[in-house]
């Protein structure tokens, strides 16, 4: 009798539990009730971002984060995401926001501590992608050693759609002076790597155009640690993202009010990315990275940075690509392969395909 | 000549004739100007701009017309993205989009059927700009409707043919291009042929182009010895991509849906065959244009001396002044392919 009762009991329980995960599992989208503080956002933050994205912090779950930070400089920036698709060859939008936040830190020189990421979620997101983007975000944080100290979460209605905003701050260590406005004539230019691929996987997806370019989403702390570990003399720095190398280039020299020549030969694209670009007629120079840097350097220390850079992880296939000169009626020209030269403008409007 | 630094270094030491050679291609343009290739030739050597820019030459009241399209309930309106930021008599089609009209910019028209089988009750509308490069994936967007019976597409026509502006630019008395480049892309439909009559009549070299540095500047090298010996004939520099004889298929597709007829194109003027119009029997597909283009326009634009090679863009007195590409006045600065804007983004020396 009792072990008849026992294996009831132990059946009813089994069939208990099973009822309770499979209505849990039905909870399968983001709704208004998420957004409204009750017990549906409670559950969302524990399951979801705390899961993922916990630490000492954050997991006091308080309105504020109270942080000890050093007396000193400290490098504050800010973004938003809003890219679709939400997933891309190469990444996601939760691991462009960590990357993107901890790079503007970088290109101060600032070494990344914390961050903050605000989620507004349209209604009928699935839950488990967002919990892939969280994950995503946790492994881009631990790569860049940052940590996430504060969130908001808010539903609005719509059909699925995510947007991210975050804001990041970094201390600036004494005798680090990076700016835009930095660049001196006789500086090396240095740029990380290949052109265009993060802007090319973005508009391969949205055209279903099956190919191998993978978008280029990485954080740069390795790369940026090691130039000012060793006393690299960086003048001005700027990662390579909307509105491409041409446009960053444009925004240094009439920053440092200098002049800048590049040479084609040494920029590199790989060959599907520029069978993409030649197809649309879009130009690798304007196209946005999310994994490279362009920096300015003493002259004498570029040939050391370089490989530096190369020896870093996503260096691979970084090259001196040009010098600053002193000021002349165009920012920025480019030495072509067969000699000639052309100036190389801001983006004017948007990068569009064109008719033939 | 062994290689092409011989031929560069004959081009930069040339010192015979002065020479006009006019390259009939936007992607063209751009290319010259991407690799500097001006830079690289002797001053006796000038490049001219025409008229192969397919938004530059769009009337401005088709413009004005698209743009009333977009603003219209249950319609929406396709383009390429060079024609969102041309201004027509007031509007773009850009603005219009800022303002709640519904443009779309496409990679393929055959993206508008997709589209329209979507939304059964909307009218979708082609903007079909182009030349013969591309009438014939208008041709075949229109084919494929048919088949599918999806009377919810219209196509609504500015589309080009090249011959005939090529002819009016031989014709015209005050200005002298010793030879051609001709547009790659339209020749791989067109072949070789069309040009033969033109080479004899006009007595001007014609030589096809492919669009990398190393083509173009093979092209120019080419038609320099040509006129340098007095010949008039047509070469083909591309015949990996262009035949004699060119692309029958595409042919076909433009002569079973369109027809020639007078055009007018913008900062030039009416010439007679030269635009392709839908034939009568598809006429439910198409939206005619209802207002009659100006055949002289006077806004003090000289787009029109620009792509008939009279003056360089950087000679047009409102150049980089009142007309940049950030508040362009005439279609040749807004085009990715248009000239003054090509030539303000890469040669403002």
């Amino acid at each position: 009798m009792h072990g008849f009762c026992g294996r009831l009991l132990r059946d009813l329980v089994q069939v208990y539990e099973d009822v309770k995960k499979d209505s849990e599992m039905r909870i399968v989208k983001i709704g208004m009730a998420h957004g409204s503080g009750g017990r549906s956002t409670d559950r969302l933050i524990k399951d979801i971002f705390i899961k993922n994205l916990g630490n000492e912090v954050l997991n006091k779950l308080e309105d504020s984060a109270v942080l000890d930070m050093p007396w000193g400089r400290i490098a504050f920036a800010t973004d938003s995401f809003v890219v679709k698709p939400l997933f891309f060859s190469g990444g996601d939008i939760g691991k462009l926001s960590v990357c993107g936040t901890v790079n503007d830190l970088l290109m101060a020189g600032a070494v990344p501590k914390y961050m903050t990421c605000a989620f507004i979620i349209e209604e009928g997101l699935e839950i488990e992608l967002l919990d892939r983007i969280a994950h995503s975000m946790k492994e881009a944080a631990e790569e860049s050693g940052v940590v996430i100290a504060a969130g908001d979460t808010k539903v609005i209605e719509g059909s699925g759609g995510l947007y991210i905003n975050t804001s990041g701050l970094g201390i600036v260590e004494e005798g680090i002076n990076i700016s835009a406005s930095g660049a001196k004539p006789g500086d090396a230019v240095l740029l990380s790597g290949s052109l265009g691929n993060h802007h090319a996987s973005i508009l391969s997806h949205r055209m279903g155009i099956k190919n191998n370019i993978k978008s280029d989403c990485a954080p740069l702390r390795e790369m940026v640690s090691r130039l000012i570990a060793e006393d690299i003399r960086i003048r001005a720095m700027r990662d390579v993202t909307r509105g491409g190398l041409g446009t960053v280039l444009n925004e240094i020299a009439e920053s440092s009010e200098v002049s800048i020549e590049i040479i084609e030969d040494k920029i590199k694209v790989d060959k599907e990315v520029r069978g993409f670009c030649d197809i649309l007629g879009l130009d690798p120079l304007y196209m946005g990275n999310e994994g490279k840097l362009v920096c300015f350097t003493a002259r004498e220390d570029a040939e050391r940075a370089l490989q530096l850079i190369k020896s870093s992880k996503y260096g691979d296939d970084a090259e001196i690509i040009g010098y600053v000169e002193q000021k002349d009626k165009v920012n920025v020209t480019l030495a072509t392969r067969l000699g000639g030269k052309r100036i190389v403008d801001v983006l004017t409007g948007e990068g569009l395909p064109r008719i033939c | 000549m062994k290689s092409i630094y011989d031929v560069l270094k004959y081009l930069k030491e040339y010192e015979g004739q002065d020479i006009k050679i006019m390259e009939v291609c936007g992607t063209h343009t751009d290319s010259i100007l991407k690799n500097g290739i001006r830079s690289l030739i002797s001053d006796r050597i000038r490049l001219i701009s025409g008229p192969g820019c397919p938004v530059c030459v769009t009337a401005a009241p088709y413009i004005d017309q698209a743009c009333e399209i977009a603003g219209r309930e249950r319609h929406a309106v396709y383009t390429f993205g060079d024609m969102m930021r041309v201004k027509g008599a007031e509007h773009s089609l850009s603005e219009v989009k800022s303002q709640g009209g519904r443009v779309e910019i496409i990679y393929s028209p055959l993206e508008v059927l997709d589209r329209a089988k979507k939304e059964r009750a909307t009218t979708h509308v082609m903007l079909a700009v182009g030349f013969e490069t591309t009438a014939p994936v208008y041709g075949l967007l229109l084919q494929n409707c048919i088949e599918e019976k999806a009377d919810n597409v219209k196509l609504f026509t500015s589309l080009k043919r090249i011959i005939p502006a090529l002819e009016n630019i031989c014709g015209l008395d005050d200005i002298s291009i010793d030879g051609f480049i001709c547009p790659g892309h339209v020749s791989v439909t067109i072949g070789e042929k069309p040009y033969l009559a033109l080479a004899e009549v006009y007595g001007k070299p014609f030589t096809i182009s492919g669009f990398s540095a190393h083509h173009i500047i093979m092209a120019i090298y080419d038609l320099v010895c040509q006129i340098s010996s007095g010949k008039a004939e047509v070469h083909n520099l591309y015949k990996s991509t262009v035949r004699a004889n060119g692309n029958a298929k595409s042919r076909e597709l433009i002569d079973r849906y369109f027809e020639a007829g007078t055009a007018v194109w913008r900062g030039i003027g009416e010439i007679k065959s030269s635009g392709l119009y839908l034939r009568k029997e598809y006429s439910d597909y198409g939206i005619i244009c209802v207002s009659e283009p100006e055949k002289n326009e006077s806004s003090g634009c000289m787009c029109g001396k620009v792509m008939t090679g009279g003056i360089l863009p950087s000679e047009c007195p409102m150049f980089g002044k009142t007309c940049k590409p950030e508040e362009p006045i005439g279609p040749c600065m807004v085009s990715a392919e248009g000239s003054c804007g090509i030539w303000y983004r890469y040669m403002r020396m």
